[in-house]
């Protein structure tokens, strides 16, 4: 049976890794190469960097840690950030990536998505869709959720479906950091409206919240950050936890 | 001089995670990614990944001119198929209505929207991504050391169905079951990612660099015995 897969997000800006990953005897704890390793051997299901990079001029770095990891980590890649071209999809996918994340350039340019998945498969590209609850329904939000674009979240999915994506990377904004758990009816909707995967992000501060992202959410993936990177909980005793409650994981 | 290792490429997406795999499990091969025929040719070993849509994966084979070199491989010398490169060996793929190599018969079906339920009445996305159970249909030299049921890593819509059940070698579930590995000769083929399916995916691909088809351990095949 297909199992539910959980990934880690590593935060890169500057070719390292900003937020702490607490695994014992880290060597270097912003190297992502060695984070990587150690997420895989803990048993992640994919690994998503997001470069987070604001200058330019390091925006390459990212390819570099990408060939480095994709040299020794044999699981499924996914990068997002930055991606506003069909020739950044095909820098990062030469690089190593398996999937790239389009996030900002899919609103202000939906033709991007349809133009990378027509020339490299639906099945490396995910668009990542920021929403957030505006009066009874949920609104797409760009640039780290500071601005609003008007769109409904449920129908933006479907479009991008439509144009090709073959994955959905939903983050709350309500739930972003709050540690209270993902925003299930958000995720439910989203997941009811579209026949592709969608991965459940925003919100993860207990091992409850990712059964619940999955069974109340119907998420095919859980994405989180912050419980395994700070060691609050192992990639291990999470799965464990989710296969105690009826989940089919890979352990 | 000619290469152990062919990975050929012809367009079709990521092989920088297929060529630095096989690079891991035979660090003393030399591996080279290519769309050159004569390279091809000369390889000891060929490894025919894909990704992308049928058409086009078949629209770039002959656009390189590539078509023969691949018919011949898989007659020839160990030959390892790997998700498009397994689905376009068959003889017909409903994905565009495109004719294929034909080398092994049967056709290539989409998973059918009214199947994708799961027991409970819950919905099957499509595409089938993630790690899945994989049944082992027969013994063969490329299983060894894989545990029966192992998990390896998917991504795809559309599946083969062969229509001579002797050579699926392996399955999987989605809901109901579907081919995800053959082997005929000196041609094995998977539908999933060896390339990204961590350990197991990587002790196939180590069987695959060191598979001898013509020699004693494909005979233990072809007796059903296990080949340990």
């Amino acid at each position: 049976m297909l199992a539910k897969r959980i990934i880690p997000c590593l935060d890169v800006t500057n070719g390292r890794v900003v937020k702490g990953v607490n695994f014992v005897e880290l060597q270097d704890a912003g190297d992502p190469v060695e984070i990587a390793r150690r997420y895989n051997e803990a048993g992640a299901d994919e690994l998503t960097f997001l470069d987070i990079t604001a200058s330019s001029d390091n925006r390459d770095l990212i390819l570099h840690i990408i060939e480095a990891v994709a040299s020794e980590v044999f699981i499924p890649l996914t990068v997002g950030g930055g991606v506003r071209a069909v020739a950044d999809v095909q820098r990062l996918l030469n690089a190593g990536a398996d999937k790239v994340s389009i996030n900002t350039s899919a609103v202000t340019n939906p033709q991007l998505v349809k133009d990378a998945s027509d020339r490299y498969g639906s099945q490396c590209i995910v668009v990542a869709i920021d929403a957030k609850r505006v009066g009874d329904h949920w609104e797409v939000f760009t640039h780290g959720g500071r601005t609003a674009t008007g769109l409904d979240a449920i129908e933006w999915a479907k479009k991008m479906e439509g144009l090709g994506a073959g994955e959905l990377l939903l983050t709350s904004m309500d739930r972003d950091g709050t540690k209270s758990g993902f925003d299930l009816e958000l995720t439910r909707a989203i997941s009811d409206a579209v026949d592709i995967p969608i991965i459940a992000s925003g919100g993860v501060g207990t091992l409850q919240h990712l059964v619940d992202g999955v069974r109340e959410g119907r998420a095919d993936a859980v994405l989180a950050a912050s419980i395994f990177h700070f060691g609050e909980y192992g990639i291990e005793e999470a799965k464990k936890y989710m296969k105690q409650h009826g989940i089919e994981v890979r352990l | 001089m000619s290469v152990d290792i062919a990975v050929i490429d012809y367009g079709m997406g990521n092989l920088r995670s297929v060529s630095k795999a096989i690079e891991h499990v035979a660090p003393a091969a030399s591996v080279v990614v290519t769309s050159d025929p004569k390279v091809i040719a000369e390889a000891g070993r060929v490894v025919f990944p894909g990704q992308g849509a049928a058409p086009d994966c078949l629209r770039e084979i002959d656009a390189r001119g590539l078509r023969q070199v691949i018919i011949d491989a898989a007659h020839s010398k160990p030959f390892l198929g790997i998700c498009m490169g397994m689905q376009v060996l068959f003889e017909h793929s409903e994905e565009g209505d495109t004719p294929c190599l034909g080398i092994l018969p049967g056709t290539v079906q989409r998973f059918p929207h009214e199947a994708m339920h799961d027991i409970k009445g819950d919905k099957l996305k499509v595409p089938h991504m993630g790690w899945n159970n994989v049944h082992q249909a027969m013994p063969h030299p490329l299983w060894v050391g894989i545990e029966e049921g192992e998990r390896f890593y998917f991504v795809h819509s559309y599946f083969v169905q062969p229509t001579t059940p002797d050579v699926i070698a392996g399955f999987s579930h989605y809901p109901f079951p579907f081919t995800c590995a053959v082997a005929s000769g000196n041609i094995f083929a998977v539908q999933f990612h060896p390339e990204k399916s961590q350990n197991a995916g990587l002790t196939l691909l180590g069987n695959f660099v060191t598979w001898n088809p013509g020699g004693a351990d494909s005979a233990c095949d072809m007796s059903g015995a296990t080949c340990a």
